[in-house]
This record gives C-alpha cells, structure tokens and sequence, in this order.
C-alpha cells in the first residue's frame, strides 16, 4: 500500500514531465518543417513565462492556501534586476554564464522581496496578503518608472528625478531610463532555455510538494491551528513557499527582460491584469494542480491568437472556454464524472493491489 | 512524581472569569478526567495548557519545567499535545500524511536534499513511513493510509487525530471530547484504544469528556469544573458520588 502511494505520486509527476518534453520535441518538429508561423512562433517564449508563472502561483494559491494578487510585481522585480545586470555586463563576460547569472539575480531579488512582504504580511490571518501583494505589484511597476540609474568610470549613479540629474560624465551611459525602462538587453531568451527553465521550476515545485516541508505546507493551508500544536513552524513554512512563489515569478521576469529589446514597466505587462491573468490560469487549471496550471497556460495564451481568423466570434469563444473549464473543475457533478472515469481505468489496478495484499 | 502542576490558572475574556484559580496535579502515567457543565470552560483550560491562550495569572510546569507562556509550537516541543473538540485533520492530505505531519519535528533532511531528492530524503522518508505506518496499525487504520483524510469515517477521523498527536512523541496527550458522536460499540472500542495507549506507549492522559461511561470506566482521577472554578477533584469514584457534582453536572 505505501509502496502503491509513493508510486501514484511519482507516476503523476512523470505524466507532467513528459506533458512538458512531449511538447517540446512536438514543437521543434513543427519548426524544423515550417509548420509554425511567425506569429506563434514568437509567442513561444511568453508562452514559457505564463507556465512559469502560472506554476509558480499555485505554490502560493493551491499549495500554501494564501492569496497572492501581486506576481506580476515579482516577474519586474526579478526582470529589471535580471536585465540590469545583463546590460552592466554585456560583453564583458561569456553570454551563457551572464545570461545564467542574470538569472540567479532575477531569482535572488525577487526571492528578497518576497520574504521582505511575507516577514511582515504573512503572520496575518486571513486576506491581508491579498492587499498588501496588490498594492506591492501596483508600487514597484511605479517606482521603475522614476528609477534612473546609470553608469560611467566613476560607478553607478541613481537618481528617482530624470536622466540629466544622474551627471554622468561624457562616456557615461543611462541604464535603467525611467519610463523608458531598459533597451538594448541582449536577446538571449529562446524556447529551449523556456523549456529548460519550466523544467527546473517543475522539478522544484513538485519535489517541494512531496517532501518533508512541502507536507509542512500544506498541513498549514489545511488546519492552521492544528498543524501548530503539531509543532509546525507556521511562518518558516509560509515564508518559505512564499519566497520559493516569488523567485520562480522572478526567473519568469529574467527571461521576459531577455526576449525583447526595449523592457518597460507597463500596466499591460507588470500590472494589477497581468496578475490577475496569471490568478485566472490557475483557478482554471485547478487550485493545487500543477499539472492544471500548465495546460490552462498554454491554452488561455494561445486561444485568442488560434481564433484571431474568427474575428468577430473570437472573445465569445474565449469566454465560453473559460466558463466550460470552470464548470469542469468545480461543479460537483464534473467531478463525480471525472471521478468515475478515474475509477474505471485504475479499477485493474486496484484489483491487483487487493489481491497482493491478501 | 507529578508529571503536569498547574497552580492558580486564571484567564479572563472581559469581564469574564472563563477560568479561576485552576489547579491539578497529574502524575505519569495517570489518566486524568476532566468534566463539567458545557461552559464550564474545559476547553479553555486545554486552550491554556497549550499555549493558545496566555493565562493571566499561575503557572503551568511539566516535567519540572516552567512552560507558562510559551508558544503552541514550543509547548508542542516541550511534551504536549493534542486532540480537538471539532475534529481538525489536514483534509486534503492522506491518512500517512497526517501522521507525517506529527513526525515532523523528529526526523530531519533539508530543503535542497528534498528538493534534489539526495540519498537521505529516501532513508529519512523511508523510516517515516515505517513510523507511521507502525502507528497507524496502532489504530487499524493502516489499511486506509493512503486514503484522503477527509474521506474516513467519523470514528476513524477520532483516531487518526490521536495518532498524529502521539506522532509528535508527548509526555502528555490532551484529548478533547474523544467520544463525541461515537455510538456506545465506537466508544467501547476507543475506551480500550485509549488504555492501550496509556500502557504501551507510558502516556499520561488527560481528557475531557462528557460520557460518563467513558469516564468512569477509564479516568483514574478526576477534576470537576463549574462556571471557571473547581468544584472537586478527586478518586473518580468518591467524586462521582459527590452531591455537589450531581446537582451541578450529573443530575439526580
């Protein structure tokens, strides 16, 4: 019986990992034989971010049970960290191992942010964390607006007014340009490194889940009272997931500063929609299914693009899709149903397991 | 030796003396009783005892240490837990699981040897499930260990509370109201479950119950509360006899 469990969760992890390779060998085909156009093409990385960051939430929303509304501030956090470096950098090292580096700093400095909100945030029960997660993404979208830091032989300098005020000398050169964000990062992002990064965030997430703290975790979201008379240290354990949540948005954020020339703190891209966005793949996919998250990623990006021939029609479809997978996951009766098909295919299974254990 | 001194617990909630001047004594190894009118505030003295509420005044010492004021986790960390009145699983974990949860604290790997899956996440994993799995048998809930919590039976839900309490290795179990909404064959059943706790596992068990089958037949002493204060406490026997008891709680 312990043997068939540990098996089960195993087995489960396999179907997302190959999910995910399957993918991405599928894909490379279709590339290698034209049979992807431009346009998708080009929506294969940003595909990558919203799988990251979809995952990555559900850390937070399925797996430690807290309301987070503000991951799109942690993709820019770790976005303009990760991107500053690369452009501090350029050249001066090989563009692999900075590339890699701006990675680890997207993650550190998102990582850093979240274990700054969650210190104060997360002893609080109930919906603080919303607020406050909110409110933190709204406010660093606007404080890289007014961020100027630039660089010349003296060192870097900062200044929150404009660019002129930075006085750099006459071979100086502005990096991070207040509105006007960061141009020139290197283009180092592809669907390889995407897959790569989904990779090691799965590897992370899941095998955090079936561990020792990830128990931990979830015994938190289950009975909060209950886990801390049984010795559970409640913000370890929350702060943990939480800052685990953050630097995955974080790494999402490298990846995004790394696959478009001109990087800027929009509304569309770091705001309050973004995360809701992001909230929406994984209610969809299933609060507390990873596996769920990924397939309502991929499916809510590429659904509008697919339907854009059907002009008209197009935002009713999407609509429609939306309410079909909720009615799915949540309605009783889809779930019995989903239940008893479950039961069915593993009824063999179990039979056996029966008759081993008599 | 006395295994839990509790000398003049008080607690307040506005004007209200929810508990006054509460004293007990429980020796190891005993199984203590702890009854009374519903607000008599039984609860409330477990709620003090592990640290989820702060007491105004006394002192609780267990095993010889002062643990007044200390947090739930710290005083779980000292010797005491705990079951509850409302049943309080982790729902959506398996059966395993929740006994997991209890060994938490005893058996230890890193996060980064989880999360890299090192030999020793297999070796320390490997004997929390023998633990655990020993314990449930304890409890004949081996054969649902990979069950979801929530989908046990009530009388098994009971149980498997117990065993994540005895998972965390206590010097002391508080159970609360084991019996509620068990039909007379289910508490028959836990009463023995419950002696054989006591006796292969050397617990001193302090419970509050309002079956008095249940509590005569097992509790060795016991404490009567009524409105906060004590009434009596005592040999079960004398202190079921009492007339002061029976006009406040058992009824003539």
């Amino acid at each position: 019986m312990k043997k068939m469990k540990i098996a089960k969760t195993t087995k489960n992890n396999l179907i997302t990992y190959s999910m995910v390779l399957i993918a991405y060998i599928l894909v490379q085909i279709l590339l290698i034989t034209g049979h992807i156009s431009s346009l998708m093409s080009g929506l294969l990385v940003p595909l990558c971010i919203y799988v990251m960051l979809a995952v990555s939430l559900n850390l937070t929303v399925g797996i430690l049970g807290e309301l987070s509304l503000g991951h799109a501030g942690f993709m820019c956090v770790g976005a303009f960290s990760g991107a500053f470096f690369s452009k501090c950098m350029d050249g001066l090292m090989p563009d692999g191992i900075r590339f890699f580096i701006a990675l680890l700093i997207g993650a550190a400095a998102a990582g850093i942010f979240g274990i700054l909100i969650g210190i104060p945030v997360l002893r609080l029960k109930g919906d603080y964390l919303a607020i406050v997660t909110l409110a933190f993404g709204e406010i660093i979208k606007n404080l890289v607006n007014v961020l100027y830091i630039g660089k010349d032989k003296n060192g870097f300098h900062f200044s929150m007014k404009d660019s002129i005020s930075l006085h750099l000398d006459g071979e100086g050169q502005v990096i991070i340009n207040g509105a006007q964000g960061i141009t020139g990062t290197p283009h180092d992002a592809s669907f390889t490194v995407g897959i790569l990064l989904i990779f090691i965030s799965l590897i992370i997430i899941l095998n955090l889940i079936n561990s020792r703290d990830g128990r931990a975790i979830m015994s938190i979201r289950d009975n909060r009272i209950a886990a801390e008379s049984t010795g559970i240290n409640i913000t370890k354990y929350k702060l943990m997931a939480f800052s685990i949540s953050a630097s995955i948005a974080g790494v999402a954020g490298v990846l995004y500063a790394h696959n478009l020339s001109t990087l800027t703190a929009l509304p569309k891209n770091f705001g309050y929609n973004m995360s809701i966005m992001i909230l929406v793949f994984v209610v969809l996919g299933g609060i507390g299914n990873i596996r769920g998250s990924i397939i309502s990623a991929v499916i809510l990006t590429l659904l509008p693009e697919l339907l854009r021939g059907l002009s008209d029609y197009r935002m009713l479809i999407y609509a429609i899709v939306l309410i079909v997978m909720m009615l799915l996951n949540w309605s009783p009766k889809a779930v019995e149903w989903k239940e008893g098909l479950k039961e069915k295919y593993f009824s063999r299974l179990h039979f056996r397991k029966e008759k081993e254990g008599r | 030796m006395s295994l839990l001194e509790v000398k003049n617990l008080t607690i307040s909630f506005g004007g209200l003396r929810a508990v006054d001047d509460f004293n007990i004594e429980i020796k190891k190894g005993q199984l203590y009783g702890l009854i009374g009118p519903n607000g008599a505030g039984k609860t409330t003295v477990f709620n003090l005892l592990t640290g989820v509420y702060k007491p105004d005044e006394g002192i609780i010492s267990l095993d010889g240490h002062n643990i007044t004021g200390l947090k739930t986790i710290e005083i779980n960390k000292a010797g005491i837990a705990r079951t509850f009145q409302n049943i309080r699983l982790f729902k959506e974990l398996s059966v395993l699981d929740n006994v997991k949860v209890g060994l938490h604290n005893h058996y230890h790997y890193s996060t980064i040897e989880g999360i890299l899956r090192l030999p020793k996440y297999y070796k320390v994993e490997k004997e929390m499930d023998k633990r655990a799995m020993e314990l449930l048998k304890v409890f004949e809930l081996d054969g649902e260990a990979d069950y979801l919590a929530s989908n046990l039976p009530y009388g098994k839900q009971r149980k498997l509370e117990i065993a994540r309490a005895l998972a965390t290795e206590p010097k002391l179990l508080l159970l609360d109201e084991p019996a509620a909404g068990m039909n007379p064959n289910e508490t028959g059943e836990l009463m023995d479950t419950i002696r054989f706790v006591r006796d292969n596992f050397d617990m001193t068990i302090l419970l509050i119950e309002h079956d008095m089958k249940l509590v005569s037949g097992i509790c060795e002493e016991l404490t009567v509360l009524n409105f906060g204060r004590i009434l009596t406490q005592g040999e079960t026997g004398s202190v079921l006899n009492n007339p002061q008891v029976i006009t406040a709680y058992l009824g003539e």
